[in-house]
């Protein structure tokens, strides 16, 4: 008998579990993710001669609740059509019976890899394009319930992905009204566990938490929306020192009652956005003395132009009464 | 249990536990158990020994045989409580108890201590070891583990290539072993393209070629491990280490 080398071994252990996929059109790659209900492959796909992720229910959900809900997946990526959702190029069966769906595939970093390079700024306006599309996925009745920082990549290109809908909520669907309360994930922090978990500790609001599913609503992804500013926001270097009104915001946005949150993600959208541009925020009611410091650092140029002018004026007349 | 439309089963069966069996009272199923355990621990026993415990190749021999024999004679594994460690965990206890008592005792190791001697290719063993070179700086858990693995894997491939022969379908373990287990040694592995033309077949028959074959691997694979696990919570920890997945 000969005994396998440990490259051999490390090989095996990888493919075991991979998809055997209909066709000759696509090829397995390698993998490259695992959630809470399915393997991401990155794949070739020879026709357009492009590489694709797959993604694949895992083996031991083999069951046909699991399969419907990563089928339901896809349906609900399908359904939003947004720059900041991943599009879906088709949904199938394996020969082994496991729901896969193709999408495209997504290179960047996680949002808070992206946040320790970058500027707050830089980073705030990442959240914003979030926000957009949560708010487009709100309007089509579709909560996400598992938005964190992981979930979101920021590609190349400044281009922000929201990803992984697996336990997305569509409004009237009462696809899981029974569902489980959170549990701790198991294996990796990013991980949710099948079955048991639906949001991931820490970016929960509350009424998630608690499993009261029929709270649940677009202010529930507001409170993860929240977290996730708090979360970057101090990832970012420095971050410690975060400026009041945005602490005022991030803090909003985690009410514990889901009424004393925005009430939309527009409404929290237009809060960073008048963050950004150096204008008051209704979250924090602002101290005189930081008023003239925040006016002083947005109108800094003008300001020192009259300054200077004042002081020559001063300064003619003075000569001049000389 | 789960079955494929083709009748491949995706998880194992419940089978009698080696673990159990091998403290049971039938001398049939005993013996049975013990030739299971045997075949998939004397290798990583052979080598604890020779790397951690820096035995002569000679003494590691012995004491080897010695284990396995004392092992089934005095009945070692019916102390096993699967509340307190997994089993690979106190089957190694074991080894290294009687390799240290061996040790306090400073007497040279008898051969087999007259029990019957066990067929066991330690010059493979040891032809393995010389290619490897030295050790990493493991720690013996670790070394230990990565053993039995390579035992595991190593009686799984056996066991399907003999399947696959015997059932007319030699000729996807022939791809299955050209893609996945024929050394490589630094170049990619094959693709689905290369291994069409090699064997004068449509890519298609070869990624369903190999996906069968890889998934009765696996199948081999979680039914050899749970019988050798000494509990169902072993089992799934076990193989959520092997494969990163949560058998059901």
């Amino acid at each position: 008998m000969t005994w396998m080398p440990d490259a051999t071994v490390a090989h095996l252990r990888r493919v075991a579990d991979w998809p055997d996929l209909p066709g000759d059109r696509l090829e397995v790659v390698e993998p490259i993710g695992q959630g809470g209900m399915g393997t991401v492959y990155r794949a070739r796909d020879r026709a357009l001669d492009r590489e694709v992720a797959l993604k694949v229910l895992r083996v031991e959900l083999s069951t046909p609740e699991w399969a419907s809900r990563l089928e339901r997946e896809a349906k609900i990526l399908a359904r939003l059509e947004h720059p900041g959702v991943v599009p879906v190029h088709d949904v199938g069966t394996l020969a082994d019976g496991r729901i896969y769906y193709l999408m495209k595939l997504v290179r960047g970093q996680r949002l808070d890899e992206f946040a320790r390079t970058v500027s707050l700024s830089e980073t705030l306006r990442a959240i914003l394009r979030v926000c957009d599309t949560v708010g487009f996925a709100h309007a089509h009745c579709v909560v996400h319930r598992d938005l964190k920082p992981a979930n979101i990549m920021v590609g190349a290109f400044g281009e922000v992905l929201v990803l992984d809908w697996g336990i997305a909520r569509v409004a009237g669907g009462g696809e899981d009204a029974a569902a489980p309360a959170a549990e701790p994930p198991q294996g990796r922090p990013d991980d949710t566990a099948p079955g048991t978990v639906l949001g991931t500790p820490g970016f929960m609001a509350p009424e998630q938490a608690l499993g009261a599913i029929h709270l649940v609503d677009e202010r529930t992804d507001i409170f993860a929306l929240g977290a996730i500013l708090r979360a970057v926001v101090n990832a970012v270097p420095g971050g410690d020192s975060a400026p009041r009104p945005l602490v005022a915001i991030w803090e909003r946005a985690m009410g514990a009652e889901p009424a004393a949150r925005y009430p939309t993600v527009r409404e929290l959208s237009a809060e960073l956005t008048r963050f950004l541009d150096g204008l008051p925020v209704q979250a924090y009611r602002e101290p005189v003395l930081e008023r003239i410091a925040r006016l002083y650092g947005k109108y800094q140029t003008p300001i020192l132009l009259v300054f200077a002018y004042l002081v020559m004026r001063l300064l003619f007349l003075v000569l001049r009464g000389l | 249990m789960t079955s494929l439309p083709d009748g491949t089963r995706v998880f194992p069966t419940t089978r009698p536990s080696v673990v159990e069996a091998v403290a049971g009272t039938d001398p049939d199923a005993r013996s049975r158990a013990f030739a299971t355990l045997v075949a998939v621990y004397w290798r990583p026993a052979y080598l604890h020994l020779r790397l951690k415990w820096r035995l002569e190749r000679e003494d590691a021999e012995d004491l080897t045989q010695e284990f396995f024999a004392r092992a089934m004679a005095q009945g070692f594994f019916e102390k096993y409580d699967p509340a307190r460690a997994r089993f690979r965990t106190f089957l190694r206890s074991c080894l290294d108890h009687l390799t240290a008592n061996a040790r306090r005792d400073e007497r040279r190791l008898k051969r087999g201590g007259g029990a019957a001697h066990l067929p066991l290719d330690f010059a493979g063993a040891e032809q393995d070891l010389a290619l490897a070179g030295p050790p990493a700086a493991d720690d013996p858990d670790a070394l230990f583990h990565r053993e039995w693995v390579r035992s595991l894997f190593t009686l799984a491939v056996e066991s399907l290539r003999a399947e696959c022969e015997a059932s007319g379908r030699a000729l996807r373990y022939r791809i299955f072993a050209r893609s996945d287990l024929d050394p490589v040694e630094g170049r990619p592995r094959p693709s689905y393209r290369e291994l069409a033309e090699e064997f004068e077949l449509p890519v298609t028959q070869v990624t369903n070629h190999l996906a069968w074959a890889r998934r009765e691997f696996r199948r081999v694979v979680l039914e050899r491990l749970r019988e050798l696990s000494g509990s169902e919570e072993e089992y799934r920890v076990e193989a959520r280490e092997l494969f990163g997945m949560n058998p059901p």
